[in-house]
């Protein structure tokens, strides 16, 4: 197994579109060395993207945010600003593992590890955030929803690697929610993961939202039918029962030791319910 | 396939090390250094047995490549103590008693210094979650968070 830490995203695209055999982009290690442990791949490269300057940090951009893809979850949480704007993929992101995954793990890798369950990827979702995808042709802007294709498989193409994650500005009175359950209340694979990102008007009315579910299909799902309930309500509870009743309906589960297909079906309304309305609360500045 | 060498401060001294790339930074401390005291329980980032603090970041050894580190600090739990002089938590630990069989407890201690040095007054809530990657199964845990509660007090006066 070879390693390189290429000190420039041009010159990791290069490596990675040169090589033969396996190859693994290497940022916070927290799923690749375990799976490299296990034996579950054995790869002949692995390029570590940590070396690479701009990938280290958060910058602001056209109003929005750029998170480098070796952005760790604690210097994230460190941020001065993007947990106010973001608290929603905030939250997701800092559910991932425990403190010591924390000082490691990136957001970029949970979307590239395309686990059905990644808690960050439905929060990215929601967001609308853009992953930007460098490989031996330049580079290619794509909606984060498009990267997974399945469990442990994404879209891209030999030599490409995610090089960071864009938030895109957020019109005023907008907020976003994460919730996930989990059997336990610390360090578990989410059995639902909910998404919500919504924008309210000054009288209290949703005029924009977003969802997004993650542990109830191969990838995690967009949900529009959840999202239009949203739109046009103040969260009273018939909107609240049609979206719940839409994102039951988009799930498409498996049972295993964590929950039956029933149950997420179910979770899946409840959780969508609850994150929904602390993203209202978050949007008109009740906390 | 050469081995990399790599230069790393470890607790505070210049250190060089050779490593092969499937080695990771528990394996280098461990099996290059003798340095025993960060010990491998899952081997798969759960059990914090192996905390140490890269780049003043609290992380799993076991989950961190050796030849990633070239140039980085890394400080283990052999350099906790200032000589024969214990750190705080380790001797509340000692008196607490807040430790039976001890394989997690270096991993513990590097955890709850780390968090310590970010927040001097901890809730039980902020210290249990902080800790909820640091598995014992002997304590129950009571102990270990008393014990760093306990400490933050003191640190504090």
């Amino acid at each position: 197994m070879r390693y390189e830490a290429p000190e420039t995203l041009k010159a990791a695209a290069k490596i990675l579109a040169g090589a033969k055999g396996t190859s693994r982009v290497l940022a916070g290690g927290t799923d690749l060395l375990v799976q490299m442990r296990s034996g579950l791949i054995e790869p002949d490269l692995v390029v570590d993207i940590k070396k690479i300057p701009e990938l280290r940090k958060v910058t602001l951009e056209k109003g929005g945010f750029r998170v480098g893809a070796a952005v760790s979850g604690a210097e994230l949480e460190e941020h001065s600003k993007f947990g106010k704007v973001w608290p929603g993929v905030l939250e997701a992101f800092e559910l991932i593992g425990s403190t010591q995954i924390q000082g490691r793990c990136t957001m970029a890798g949970n979307l590239c590890n395309a686990s059905p369950a990644a808690d960050s990827v439905p929060a990215m979702i929601a967001a609308g955030a853009v992953a930007r995808v460098v490989g031996p042709k330049g580079r290619r802007d794509v909606p984060v929803e498009k990267i997974p294709s399945g469990p442990g498989k994404t879209t891209l193409k030999k030599g490409e690697f995610v090089a960071s994650i864009f938030f895109p500005k957020r019109p005023p009175k907008s907020s976003d929610a994460y919730l996930r359950f989990i059997p336990r209340t610390e360090m578990d694979i989410a059995v639902v993961g909910v998404g919500v990102n919504l924008t309210v008007n000054r009288g209290g009315t949703i005029t924009d939202a977003r969802v997004s579910l993650g542990a109830v299909a191969p990838t995690a799902l967009v949900v529009p039918a959840a999202a239009k309930a949203l739109i046009g309500s103040k969260l009273e509870e018939e909107a609240l029962e049609k979206a719940a009743a839409a994102a039951s309906a988009a799930c498409k589960p498996i049972n295993d030791k964590r929950g039956t297909i029933e149950y997420r079906t179910k979770v899946a309304g409840v959780m969508l319910r609850r994150a929904a309305q602390i993203a209202y609360d978050r949007a008109r500045g009740k906390k | 396939m050469a081995k990399h060498h790599v230069s790393v401060t470890l607790n505070g001294d210049e250190v060089e090390y050779l490593c092969d790339t499937q080695q990771t930074l528990l394996d280098v401390l461990r099996d290059e250094l003798g340095l025993t005291g960060s010990k491998e329980g899952c081997a798969s980032g759960d059990c914090g047995a192996c905390s140490v603090m890269v780049d003043d970041r609290l992380v799993c050894s076991c989950l961190v490549m050796g030849a990633e580190l070239d140039g980085a600090k890394v400080d283990t739990i052999e350099g906790m103590a200032d000589g024969d002089h214990l750190h705080p938590l380790q001797k509340k630990f000692l008196e607490e008693a807040a430790l039976q069989c001890g394989i997690c407890t270096p991993g513990f201690l590097i955890a709850a210094k780390a968090l310590l040095e970010k927040n001097a007054k901890p809730t039980e809530t902020e210290v249990r979650y902080w800790l909820a990657g640091n598995l014992c199964r002997c304590t129950g845990y009571d102990k270990i968070i008393h014990a760093v509660m306990d400490v933050a007090k003191e640190m504090r006066k």
